[in-house]
Parts: structure tokens; sequence; C-alpha cells
């Protein structure tokens, strides 16, 4: 019953991701022509893609954390509201506006005759050159991901069971240390498939880093794009491919751990 | 229990219910069964030119959009979809023809072609224009804000690299557009193959670094409008576009010369209704016809019969409707093959790599 | 510390909400741009009304969100169950395979399922796009529900199992309606995937279906159109009113509750 349960999602994971897998392997190893060659994995390493890939790694790296500062409060602050899933459903909902449409939004709101200049021009502290800095680029990004991040980890802070805090409370424990030693390590599952459903894309966002940044910053996804749609290069854009896939696999062993034992423990 | 088994019933039926009232919609005014399959850039035709083919040969027009060519190369690579007409940019063309992709076209059957200016379409390969026909052309070019740079002239592509033009020069995501203007701003071909020109050029854009403010796409038209930057290297249609919207704009071609692009109009291999797509390409060369979608699109037009129907503040506009010497030092990207088109990225990518 | 935590609630939600007011303020203005607030007009809102195709697109847009979040919410269900009850190290590995999806680019994503689809000889269109959303929603929603299942105290199921449950009662009366928030959860982000989702579905859709986000992206070579803003506002303003009918609904519910006991 268990299996059969699974089968349609083992069919998908056959069909739609390790046949594209093997293709994508296939492909990291041919040149124009078709030919078997090293040579993209050389060019990989020679230089500009690994600065590239140090690079992508840092603003997901930063992306991650502002993420999960803002998330973190903003879950626990959802917890004490009376109804709950209306609260989320506000905070969810404007995910559903088009992306595009909201980065032209921000393109208006940062540029140089926009929102943030208006206000500033007002209160008489000069203009900022906020469009294709990076500053920009992180706040768009954490404002687009921080809907993913807020539902795992409001799913696990919401599970914690009330009693078990007021019992903290009881035996002494201040608010501080309910928070960290109760709260955060009750949470830390909820964290951890937050941290990959922001890190891992975000190593490959590729819109907003030309739109924004105006390819200030360029990321493993945008170079894909390029290869794949640009220089019709399907050999090294694999190969890019590949190297973002292992990547993927270093965070999730990072943050995958056992899960099981600690809930057990409980 | 209940709200997962409710949701997951309502989101379904609802979807399916949905889907077959836009179906519904859709056929209602689509019996007869004479489609024909347009694929075309985004808002690059009169809409209301559609009706008013189906008025007229009862061909009900379904219109699909592409925003880049090369994301449109790999659809119709696939043949997913058996498009009838397909307007592709001129080295596209080139590179379609190479992959057999698109058939030779009959211009028996297209009497309206004489309409398109055979001194501007004598300047395409003959290769292309047996394959094609010109739908809108341009140029690359400087649009530069006149009010805040009045004393630089933009003669010259070198004036992009002028000191006072810090952070000021947005460009257009494009390695042959922005590789091509260094290697113009050289007085070298923009189609130069040789690695060492190839990387001088690439050399001096990097100087030019700190003049970019950002290299962005399409947003380009909207930023300028917007005064986000005082100069920009774009396409003489989005120019066009730019300059309605904000007169403080003026666009200028720099005399060591540039690039002159098209789109064209072609007929893939895998056409269905090849009469419709005929009809429908004949109908568009209509001088009227031209001179309608002219006037919508705003680019410029390469049909001579329709643009004597125009203002005559538009046909005279040198800007966009160069004259014979400009002609001359302007040049059409050929396609370089593969290998050459990569070292351009790689280039090109070196550059935005660059910047800070 | 309450009212800090409303207030913060409070600052986060007018800086979301910032750029979509910003977007549904435009959608009044006569001067047809983002930029410089000309006059009121209602223009694009009628030009809407008169659009078919435009009408068409969003219909479309929904049903292909709606369908494909409830497939993958079924699937990825089936999926997550699986992984729940096996080995530590076997699950890592689905885990990463399953993964996988959300790392990679959509361009590479939509490519490689416009070769897969046309090998296997379905023809592009609605039901290519509905395939290709599932195939992207599966794995979010199993890692929306993967977390829940673990925070399940399994005494539960062992429990049921001792008092004669067989599997199906177990899923169905014990473990579904505990991980019933996961599941909405995942449905939601499925949902959101779908709506944003260009790349993909300009792949693999064809026959002149079209969804909302390829038009966009489309039109955006010539400035976007501020009838998208109308339609963007339009459906806000509806999703909002449900949200604000659920919330009626929720503490009327409260209320009679409260009388009740």
């Amino acid at each position: 019953m268990r299996r059969l349960l699974a089968v349609p999602y083992f069919i998908w994971m056959l069909v739609f991701v390790i046949t594209p897998l093997l293709l994508m392997a296939g492909y990291s190893f041919l040149d124009f022509s078709g030919n078997i060659t090293l040579n993209n994995y050389a060019e990989f390493f020679s230089g500009n893609y690994i600065k590239m890939t140090v690079s992508s790694f840092w603003y997901a790296f930063l992306i991650t954390i502002f993420t999960l500062l803002v998330s973190y409060p903003l879950a626990l602050a959802v917890r004490m509201t009376s109804n709950k899933t209306m609260w989320l459903l506000i905070i969810i909902l404007p995910t559903w506006i088009n992306l595009l449409l909201k980065t032209y939004a921000f393109i208006g709101i940062f540029g140089r005759n926009g929102v943030v200049n208006g206000i500033a021009g007002w209160l008489n502290i000069g203009g900022f050159q906020l469009l294709f800095s990076d500053a920009a680029f992180i706040i768009v990004s954490v404002y687009i991901f921080m809907p993913f991040m807020l539902l795992p980890v409001f799913n696990a802070i919401d599970d914690i069971d009330n009693n078990l805090l007021n019992a903290a409370r009881d035996l002494g424990a201040s608010r501080t240390e309910v928070l960290f030693k109760v709260i955060m390590p009750l949470s830390v599952e909820g964290v951890k498939t937050g941290v990959q459903v922001v890190f891992i894309p975000s190593l490959s966002l590729f819109m907003i880093t030309r739109l924004i940044t105006g390819n200030k910053v360029i990321t493993l996804g945008t170079a894909i794009e390029q290869q794949f749609l640009t220089n019709e290069n399907w050999g090294m854009g694999s190969t890019i491919g590949v190297f973002l896939i292992l990547m993927m696999l270093i965070v999730m062993i990072f943050t995958g751990g056992s899960s099981k034992k600690r809930v057990n423990k409980i | 229990m209940k709200t997962f088994i409710s949701l997951i019933a309502v989101s379904l039926t609802a979807g399916i219910i949905l889907l077959v009232t836009a179906n519904l919609l859709e056929q209602s005014d689509n019996n007869d069964g004479n489609t024909l399959y347009v694929y075309n850039w985004g808002e690059y035709i009169d809409p209301g030119l559609l009706e008013k083919f189906y008025e007229e040969t009862g061909i009900r027009v379904v219109y699909e959009t592409f925003d880049s060519n090369e994301a449109m190369m790999v659809k119709v690579n696939q043949g997913g979809t058996p498009y009838d007409v397909i307007f592709p940019s001129e080295y596209t063309v080139e590179k379609m023809i190479k992959d057999q992709l698109i058939i030779p076209l009959d211009y028996s059957r297209l009497p309206n072609a004489k309409n398109i200016d055979n001194d501007i379409s004598s300047r395409m390969p003959e290769e292309i224009t047996a394959y094609s026909v010109p739908y809108f052309f341009g140029t690359v070019g400087i649009l530069y804000n006149e009010e805040i740079v009045p004393e630089l002239k933009f003669s010259t592509w070198n004036t992009l690299w002028d000191e006072s033009l810090e952070n000021e020069i947005l460009m257009v995501d494009g390695a042959r557009e922005v590789l091509g203007m260094s290697l113009n701003s050289m007085g070298e071909s923009l189609n130069t193959t040789d690695d060492e020109k190839l990387q001088t050029a690439a050399d001096k854009l990097i100087q030019l670094s700190p003049n970019i403010r950002g290299i962005v796409g399409d947003e380009i038209a909207s930023m300028m409008t917007e005064n986000e930057a005082q100069v920009a290297v774009v396409w003489s249609g989005m120019a066009q576009d730019i300059m309605r919207e904000n007169d403080e704009m003026n666009y200028t071609v720099p005399k060591e010369g540039s690039n002159l692009w098209f789109d064209a109009m072609v007929i893939p291999k895998n056409s269905e209704n090849t009469d419709g797509a005929y009809q429908f390409i004949n109908f568009l060369l209509d001088s009227e016809i031209a001179a309608v979608n002219t006037e919508w699109v705003g680019y410029a037009t390469p049909n001579t019969a329709a643009l004597e129907l125009m203002d005559e503040e538009v046909r005279k506009d040198t800007r966009f409707y160069p004259e014979d010497e400009q002609l001359e030092s302007l040049e059409m990207y050929r396609d370089l093959g593969p290998e050459m088109i990569s070292r351009y990225n790689e280039l090109f990518l070196q550059f935005k790599m660059s910047l800070d | 510390m309450k009212k800090l935590s409303h207030l913060y609630l409070l600052i986060v939600i007018v800086l979301l909400y910032f750029p979509i007011l910003y977007l549904m303020f435009y959608s009044f203005n006569s001067a047809g741009n983002m930029s410089s607030f000309d006059s009121f007009t209602l223009e694009h809102y009628i030009s809407v009304f008169t659009n078919q195709r435009l009408i068409v697109i969003i219909i479309n847009t929904l049903a292909v969100a709606l369908i494909s979040s409830a497939a993958a919410v079924l699937i990825g269900l089936g999926g997550a169950l699986f992984m729940y009850n096996v080995k530590n190290s076997t699950r890592r590995i689905l885990l990463s395979i399953n993964n996988i999806m959300i790392v990679s680019p959509d361009v590479i994503i939509g490519a490689s399922l416009l070769i897969l689809f046309t090998l296997a000889g379905i023809s592009l269109g609605s039901v290519s796009v509905v395939l290709a959303h599932i195939a992207f929603s599966v794995p979010i929603v199993v890692l929306m529900i993967l977390p829940k299942l673990y925070n399940m105290n399994h005494s539960l199921v062992d429990a049921a199992r001792d008092l004669g449950a067989d599997y199906k009662t177990i899923i169905l009366k014990v473990i579904i309606p505990y991980i019933n928030p996961g599941i909405i959860a995942g449905f939601f982000m499925a949902l959101t995937y779908s709506l944003d989702d260009f790349a993909v579905t300009f792949f693999v859709t064809g026959s002149g279906f079209s969804v909302l986000s390829v038009e966009i992206y489309a039109m955006a070579r010539r400035g976007i159109s501020l009838e998208i803003n109308a339609v963007s506002t339009l459906i806000f303003l509806f999703v909002f009113a449900l949200v604000f009918i659920y919330y009626l609904l929720s503490t009327h519910k409260q209320l009679k509750k409260e009388k009740v006991l």
C-alpha cells in the first residue's frame, strides 16, 4: 500500500529528474560538434567560472542569512496572533503577483527618480544609487524568498506545544532562555528546510541579476541560461549545471542530519 | 481529512472547468478550422490587422510570442508546434537556412514584395532574401539626453569613454552589439574573427566599465524613459519607443559605422498551411496595411510604398531612415558559427565580470 | 512582547505590500506608464474586460495552477509517506534527487522537458504545460510535508495500528489530519511556483496556449502595458476578498464554539 502510493512519485522521479539529469551529465562531455571532450571541465576551472561560483555562493549565503533573520521573528510573531492561517495567507499573497511585474515596481521604487529617492529628497538626506547595487539585489531577493522561508519555519514553530513553553517558564527560564533553549532547538527542522528552499534557488537566480543589478552580479544560473540560450553551447551549460547540482548536494549534507532520532528522544 | 479531500477535489474540478471554459471561449469564433500559426516578438504587430486578415481571408491567426531569437530557435528546432510564419532577425534567418528549418520563398506568390525598398534589401545577402522578406529594420546607436550632455555630440563611439559619463551608460545585453560597438570604435568590422583584434576590443571595453551603469535587456526602454541614465547603447527601434515617451532624448549613429538589422518573415519547413502563410506575408506587405502597422509598431519600415503614405516628419527622419552615405558605413551581423559566437560571449562575460 | 511582535508583523506586511500597492496605484494612471502619475482613469480596466484573448489567458493561468498544484500534492504526498518510513541514508539519497528539480535553473528544466515531450510525442499545449508544472511542483510539496511527518509522534500511528486500523485508515484518519498544515503549505507553494513560472512554460507551450507570465515577458520588450497592472489588481483584490471571507467564517465558527462551551 505504502509502495503503491509512492508509484506516481517514483515515475515522476524517473521521468522528470533522473532522465534529464543523465542527459545533462552526458551533455557536459560534449563539445559543439558532438565529440566527446573534457574541455568544458577544463574551462570551468580556468578562472572566470570559479570566480563566479565563489561570488554566487557568497550572495546565496547573504540572501539566506537575511531571509532567515527576517522570517524567524516573523514566524514567532505569526504564532502569537489569534488567526494564524489568515496572517500566513496575507504574507504569502504578494508572491502570487507576477515576479517580473514586482521587479518592475522595484525598479520604479529604487530608481534615481524613484520613490526611495523621493522620500530621501523630502527628508533632505541626499540621493541614493540603489538601483544596480548589491544592496538592492539582496533586498529584492529577500523579498522574493521570504515567504518560502517563512512557511517551513512557521510550520515547525507552530508545532511546539504551548505546555512545553509554559513548563519552561514555570521552571524559571527567562523569555530569552525559552527562545534559545526551547523554541530554537525544536524548530531546527523547519529552518533546515527553509535554508534548502532559499539557498539552493538563490544560487541560480537569473532574471533579477539583470534587472536589478544590471549584470553586475552574475550567478551560476545566469551563466547557464546564457550558455543554453545565447551561446547554444549545451555542453558548457550542462557542465555548470553539474557543478550547481554538486553544490546543492553539499548544502544538503550540511542541512541534512538525522532528524528522526531527535524526535524520538522527545 | 475533510479539508484535504475538498482541497484537492475543488481545485481539480475548478481547474478543469476553467480550462474547458477558456477553450470554449477561444473556439466560439473558430469553427471553420482554417488557422495560421504565427510566431512573433511581443507587441510587434497591430492586433487590429489580425482581425482584418480574418475578415478578408477567413483565416484565423493563432498568435504566439517569443522574447529572443535564441529561445525561439530552441522551440522551432524541436518542431513541437508547426508554425506557419515566424519573424526572426536576419542573423537567425541565416542560421535557420543552415539548419534547413525554413523554405525558400516563391516570390510569384508575394506580388506585394515589390513594395520593399530595393536599396535596403539589396544590402541583404542574396541567400537571406531568397528565404525571407524584411519586416522592420534599424540600426544600433547611442541614445542620449540632450539636456544633460549638450557638449558631447556622439559623432564617434569613443565619446562613450569620456570621463564625464562615469556611471551614466546603460547597454543592451548582447555580446554582438557590445563587442561590435567596441570593434566599430576601433574602425574594425563588427564581424571580425581575428582573435587579436577581438582581444583588443575586449580590453578597450574593460576600460569602459567605470562608465557603465548597467547592462540590461528590454528594460532599458522604461529605464531611459525615467532618466535612469544619461546615455544608452540601444537598437533604433527601442530608441524610437523611448523618444516618443521622453523628449529629452535623442538618437544618433556614430560615423565609424554600426550594425544594420532586420526582422524578417520566414516560412518554416514544417508549416501545415503554406498557402495561408503566403497570403499572410503578402497581406502585411500591402502598402496600406504596412503603413497602419508601422504607425502602430513605430519602427522603421523597409516598405517604400507604405512609407510614402506616412507623414513627412517620419519619412524624412534620417536618424531612423539613414541616407545612402550612412548606409554605406553600416554592416549586417553575419552568422559566424558557434565557436566564434562562443568566443564573443566569453569576452562579453569577462566584460560583465569586470563591472563592480 | 506581544505588542512588539504585532508591530514587527505589521511593518513586514507594509513592506511586502508596498511594491504591490505601487503596481495598483499606476493601474489607474492615464499616462500609460509606471512613473509619472498623470490623472485617474479606468481605461486599463475597461480594456481588460474587452480583451478576450487576455481573459482566456487569465483563465488558463488559474486553471493550470489549480490542476497542477492539486496533482503535485497527491504525487508528493505519496513520495513523502514513502520517504518517512525508509532508512536515513536511503532518504537522504531520495531527498537529494528530489531537490535537483529545485536547484535546476528554469531554462534547463524547460529545455529538457521540451526534449522529453517531443520524444514522447506529447503535443505542446495545455497538457504539456500542466505536466511541466506538476513536474516542478512535486519536490516542493515533498519538502513541505516531510518536516510535519517527522514532528508527528510515531506512537500515534502505533496506537492506531494496535487498535486494528489498516494502513489506509491510518493514513486517512491519523496521518493526513496531522500533517494537513504541511499539505496546505505545499499546495500554496505549488500555486506560487506555478503562477510565477515563465521559463519552463515558455518552452513547453504551443498551439496558441498561453499563460499570464509568458504574456508579461513578451510584453516587456515594449514596456509592460498597464492592462497587466489592472489584471494583477483585479486578481489580487479577488484573492484578498477570499481571504477576508475566510476570516469572517473562521471567526464566526470560533464564536459559535465559544457559545456552545
